[in-house]
């Protein structure tokens, strides 16, 4: 199996012989975060045209296809159009915040991107609470959204930033619930401990019985909603606030939101994949060495983008099928009926688990 | 939901969802309707009935069917067309109109096809084609008409007029009755507007008179020791009264009428 730690321990023994350790510890930063914002934008980028063609084919369109092959340059023109938009600075809004919100939503966006294990070894930010955290920094961006409802002085974007307050707030306890239903599975919150036991004894999905199956798809339904996506896209519902909370940005400022609403599908999509079916852990099944290793060929980051991939196919297909709910709605599901199923699952899952009834 | 209990509202939704989730996937793999235009534009295929150009066909022997009337031109609610005829005498000696240009300014038309559905011919029909864009807005106005082109000749008229008059002439009488019946009823009906209009003249004109017979006596009375007053006002009396008798008789000739007529 690829190493990617035989890489960066590398790199760190060469650096430590160059340069003296304070160096040799900030230019790896530099590199990682270098890294991390390259790989934000790609993604980014991807994700944008992966949406749109896959939401042409949903209503039996073509989609882009006029600019590159198959359209390939067109999302590239349209982020060069972005960064070279005039950014409208606006009066009677309160210009620090209304500055710094983007900047809290990319922010806690990037910091969550950085949580995911890309292959093994090659994971950026890994500690024992590793879920916890992703949890906690993955709410920061809803204070982003609420700032820039606020701070734009607008009916509009305040209606969609409470909306979008009530909502990801709300459907953070099921994801919180459902995390917890798998931590119970895993004995561990550790992302690259997840991974590891993964590889070791199977995906979690297929070990967990239908209780993880169940909370792999409350966690779909969970994590579309922090998303702000179809059919849960209330906050930004361009029939009735034009853009909701970010209906006053322009140019980059805008094209931020734009960046973290795909990227947090991404990520949405890629802690699934994690937790779920194993992050960057080959398809093993205990007993079968042969077929382990053969699985065992094909590197971890390719299995990752795969399994996130697929993950993406799920949450696209829905958001295309499904009309916006109106909030009451959005809220009843969360409260009535997804806070007492991942409750139950999660009693379950503790049954099992005590019983031995996992594998 | 409402009406149902918590579970079957619960399995019901996840039932209709997935239902809603079978119907994109079969619709992912269908074959997609977009026409990707400059690449396809041999093979590109345009309903027929899409409203491209203006044509007016003509038959192999270079003749159209418009006889110049008009009717597209004055139809056209942008000015679209434009209609230049002649006056010329035919070898039997029958003054008629000729088609010399038929100006179709594509740059003004709008597609809606009323100059189509007016023309008496048909003469005129809209084309799918659709590639009409030019460097030169002059190049959009046409001439229908091809050089040298001219109306096509009717058939002879009784060969057409036969079979319609025919089945006519087999229910003839009951057919003829009811039309007779019903020219007698319009014809008194006309009668009585008529009228009911002079009574009502007559009407205003006794009122009027008795207007001025008031009048005469207030003067009359107010200078009671002048002649011609009084002989005035004996005369205004006389020509009200007569009037209003007039009146009243036409009212009642008018009330007849319109009897009769119902």
């Amino acid at each position: 199996m690829f190493d990617f730690s035989d890489f960066t321990s590398w790199l760190d023994t060469v650096l430590l012989r160059v340069m003296p350790e304070w160096l040799t510890i900030l230019v790896e930063c530099v590199l990682v975060a270098l890294g991390i914002i390259t790989l934000y934008a790609i993604f980014a980028m991807v994700m944008i045209y992966v949406e749109r063609k896959f939401c042409a084919f949903v209503q039996c369109r073509l989609g882009p296809d006029r600019v590159g092959p198959w359209g390939t340059i067109q999302v590239v023109c349209d982020v060069l159009k972005m960064l070279t938009k005039e950014i409208v600075s606006l009066r009677k809004t309160d210009r620090f915040l209304h500055a710094l919100a983007p900047f809290l939503v990319v922010t806690a966006s990037m910091t969550t991107f950085a949580c995911l294990p890309w292959n093994k070894g090659a994971q950026i930010i890994d500690f024992n609470v590793g879920v916890f955290f992703f949890l906690a920094v993955g709410s920061i961006g809803v204070v982003g959204i609420l700032l820039a409802g606020w701070s734009a002085n607008n009916k509009y974007s305040l209606i969609g930033a409470m909306r979008a307050g009530a909502q990801i707030i709300s459907y953070e306890l099921s994801i919180g619930m459902v995390m917890l239903t798998m931590i119970c599975l895993a004995g561990t919150m550790s992302f690259s401990e997840l991974c590891q036991n993964q590889a070791e004894g199977g995906w979690y999905i297929f070990r967990g019985h239908f209780v993880a199956l169940a909370a792999f798809i409350v966690y779909l339904i969970a994590g579309n909603a922090e998303c702000n996506r179809g059919p849960f896209d209330l906050p930004e519902s361009e029939s009735e606030l034009t853009a909701g909370y970010h209906t006053e940005y322009s140019g980059m400022d805008f094209g931020y939101y734009y960046l973290a609403e795909y990227l947090n599908l991404f990520i949405c999509a890629g802690m699934a994949s994690t937790v779920f079916l194993g992050g960057w852990a080959p398809f093993v099944i205990p007993g079968l060495d042969g077929f382990n290793e053969v699985m065992a060929m094909i590197p971890g980051f390719v299995w990752f983008l795969a399994k996130v991939f697929f993950v993406l196919f799920l949450l696209l297909w829905e958001r295309w099928t499904f009309p916006r709910l109106r909030i009451d709605q959005i809220l009843t599901l969360e409260w009535k009926y997804l806070i007492p199923i991942s409750m139950t699952l999660l009693v379950l899952m503790a049954l099992c688990v005590s019983l031995g009834l996992t594998f | 939901m409402a009406n149902t209990s918590y579970f079957a509202g619960l399995i019901g939704g996840i039932k209709s969802l997935c239902n809603g989730l079978s119907v994109t996937f079969r619709e992912l793999w269908t074959p997609k309707i977009t026409e990707r235009y400059p690449e396809n534009r041999k093979e590109n295929n345009i309903p027929e009935r899409f409203r491209g150009t203006l044509v007016m066909p003509h038959n192999e022997k270079n003749e159209h069917k418009c006889i110049g009337c008009g009717i597209c031109q004055m139809q056209c609610p942008n000015g679209t067309i434009k209609v230049v005829t002649e006056m010329v005498e035919t070898a039997d000696g029958k003054k008629k109109k000729q088609l010399v240009r038929y100006e179709y300014d594509h740059g003004c038309c709008m597609y809606c096809m009323l100059c189509t559905r007016a023309c008496p011919q048909g003469a005129i029909e809209f084309e799918n084609e659709y590639e009409s864009a030019v460097f030169d807005r002059k190049a959009l106005i046409k001439v229908l008409n091809k050089p040298g082109s001219k109306c096509e000749e009717k058939p002879a008229r009784p060969a057409v007029a036969k079979p319609a008059t025919a089945p006519a002439a087999a229910n003839g009488t009951p057919a003829t009755a009811n039309a007779n019946a019903a020219a007698g009823n319009a014809e008194a009906k006309a009668k009585a507007e008529k009228l009911v209009a002079a009574a009502k003249k007559a009407q205003e004109n006794a009122v009027a008179a008795r207007a001025a017979a008031d009048e005469a006596k207030a003067a009359a009375e107010a200078n009671p020791d002048d002649a011609a007053l009084q002989q005035a006002m004996t005369e205004a009396e006389a020509k009200a009264v007569k009037l209003e008798t007039a009146a009243k008789t036409f009212a009642q000739k008018a009330a007849e009428a319109v009897e009769a007529a119902k």
